[in-house]
């Protein structure tokens, strides 16, 4: 209990920082806001509400904080362009990108766990070798890249799965499927790599460890060794990376999401800042860190839920 | 490992380990195709033939041309001076800023500490590629502002490590030797903690190359980094978008491109990470 109020109260500057910083990044547009938003042939009142709007002749810090306390109220403005609330509009996005990161998590997770065993049982051998080379190849390969290879595969040569767009599971689960199936094979190969080389090394350590000798000896069977005793064992520094990498999968889906057209937070942010939008850029990147933050505190806490060393320490 | 080893300058010994040597080929090759580009009997990166647009790999163009018909093995390379001119001036630039960061949080401890590492806190809790579009939105699209982008999201990478050593060599015998003997705390960071904490510094900092030349692609990919018409591999797959079913070698050879010096810096990185790593 102690190390989860710790955690939280240690967030709140964390939090404040990321508020000041998202502030901070729209406040240095360089040139007036206004005219950056509405051109520079706008109408003088059209500028003159607008800045009356945004409270833009008043100091910086108190501007700052007029905003933020709108924040801490759950208000982060209005969009720009379509007038809708930012957190409406951000909330619509998020349910894309969600299922998304559930869905590349879950392809990374097939791929990567089995691949990483396999590896470690037969380390040094021709499969170790040759799964060590593909993660390496995935860690290096560009993931919008392999986007636009998946797009000229299976959308143009060979015409089996749309290469854009977005179906609701809830209307036609199918077609859902399928316009997901590429740009969770996208960003889930990506993650896929890493995970792979943590399963591989965290197996690496724990085969050769006095519990797997005893298992051994008392002659439980070699697949039940490693599949039951050891990888057990070997997924707990997984788990982190795992939950790091769902993290950083907040950053990967503004590529992947602008490659395939999918209406997630990525795409909406990319999409505001070309409109010039800056409300909503700036709600985006808010929520976006602030869940990554967020992620990597609850991959923290089922950390030392796993491990109950860490917890008695703590 | 040996004693002659042990001697045996670092390059040496990268290529004696195969990967390590593949990623330096690799590095080497890049760093030649941006050097050399100029000289070679191409035409320009920018200069169209509009008798040849879309031209296939082969002939005249090896790899091919655009749509404004531009020579792609042109473009590759000149493409190759901004992908290694971006990844060096990000690392470089937060090397030395984040560097100077994290060694004096971390040897004057206190309040310098304190603030100086929330700061960092702060920046590493935006996920990279997102800082990085933030910050070139609210400075604008540009090579610089990618470069300065990509620091940022560098810096708090490097200030940690650079703390972590100088927390580690602030207690040591021969700093406060220097401590007892009344030098300043820069006198003593730059003499006797700076050569010190240099080489896992440089370690991370290799390891980053691959890193921000990946992020500069993405940048230049949405539109929001090096702008055309400058030739970045980033941008020159953004245009190959609208022309894959008819020229699938502009999306072949930029991404191929990326993913072979990315390889290469990140086989250089494992090949010396390993190398500096004494428990190796």
């Amino acid at each position: 209990m102690r190390m989860i109020a710790g955690r939280l109260l240690a967030l709140v500057p964390v939090l404040f920082g990321l508020c000041v910083l998202s502030f901070a990044l729209l406040a240095s547009v360089p040139g007036d806001p206004v005219t950056a938003m509405l051109g520079l042939e706008a109408d003088p009142a059209a500028i003159a509400t607008l800045r009356a709007k945004y409270a833009l002749d008043e100091p910086l810090p108190l501007r700052f904080l007029a905003w933020f306390w709108q924040v801490l109220h759950g208000d982060l403005g209005r969009s720009i362009q379509t007038g809708r609330p930012v957190l409406e509009m951000i909330g619509a996005a998020l349910v894309p990108t969600l299922q998304l990161a559930l869905a590349a998590l879950l392809v990374s997770l097939v791929i990567a766990i089995p691949a990483g065993v396999v590896a470690a049982t037969r380390r040094n051998g021709p499969a170790d070798f040759a799964a060590t080379l593909v993660a390496l190849c995935g860690l290096s390969l560009p993931s919008f890249w392999l986007g636009i290879l998946l797009i000229m595969g299976f959308s143009i040569a060979l015409p089996v799965l749309p290469s854009s767009g977005h179906v609701a599971f809830l209307a036609d689960p199918w077609e859902a499927l399928r316009h997901l199936a590429l740009p969770a094979l996208t960003l889930g190969a990506a993650m896929a790599a890493a995970t792979m080389r943590m399963t591989r090394a965290a197996m690496i350590e724990i085969l050769s460890a006095d519990f797997i000798r005893t298992a051994r000896a008392k002659g439980v069977p070699a697949r039940g060794v490693v599949w039951r005793h050891a990888l057990r064992n070997a997924l707990m520094p997984v788990v982190t990376l795992v939950g790091l990498q769902l993290g950083q999968l907040m950053g990967g889906v503004v590529v992947t999401e602008s490659v395939f057209s999918w209406p997630g937070i990525g795409k909406l942010t990319v999409d505001a800042i070309f409109a010039r939008d800056f409300p909503v850029v700036q709600g985006a990147i808010l929520v976006t860190a602030t869940l990554f933050v967020l992620i990597n505190l609850v991959t923290d806490l089922l950390y030392a839920v796993l491990d109950p060393r860490l917890r008695k320490r703590a | 490992m040996s004693a002659v080893m042990t001697r045996a300058p670092l390059w040496r010994r990268l290529l004696r380990d195969p990967r390590a040597a593949l990623g330096l080929l690799l590095v080497g090759l890049a760093v030649l195709g941006a050097v050399l580009a100029p000289l070679l009997p191409l035409p320009g990166p920018e200069t169209p033939d509009f008798l040849a647009t879309l031209a296939p790999p082969g002939g005249a163009y090896p790899l091919g041309t655009d749509d404004l018909g531009r020579d792609t093995l042109s473009r590759i390379l000149a493409g190759a001076r901004v992908s290694l001119l971006v990844g060096v001036a990000s690392v470089g630039a937060a090397l030395l800023l984040g560097g100077a960061i994290g060694l004096l949080a971390g040897f004057l401890g206190g309040w310098v500490d304190v603030v100086l590492m929330r700061l960092m806190d702060v920046l590493l809790a935006f996920p990279g590629i997102l800082l990085a579009l933030g910050i070139t939105a609210a400075l604008g699209a540009s090579l610089t502002n990618t470069v300065i982008a990509i620091a940022v999201v560098n810096l708090p990478v490097l200030a940690r490590v650079a703390r972590g050593q100088a927390l580690a060599l602030r207690g040591l015998d021969y700093v406060r030797a220097q401590q007892a003997l009344g030098f300043g705390p820069l006198t003593i960071l730059w003499r006797a903690v700076l050569p010190n904490a240099l080489s896992p510094i440089l370690v991370q900092a290799s390891v980053l190359l691959a890193s921000s030349i990946i992020t500069e692609s993405y940048l230049s990919f949405l539109g929001l980094g090096v702008q055309p018409p400058t030739p970045s591999w980033g941008n020159m797959l953004r245009d190959a978008i609208g022309f894959l079913d008819q020229a699938p070698w502009l999306a072949w050879f930029p991404g191929l491109a990326i993913f072979l010096t990315v390889l290469g810096f990140n086989l250089l990185g494992d090949g010396v990470r390993d190398r500096l790593d004494p428990r190796d």
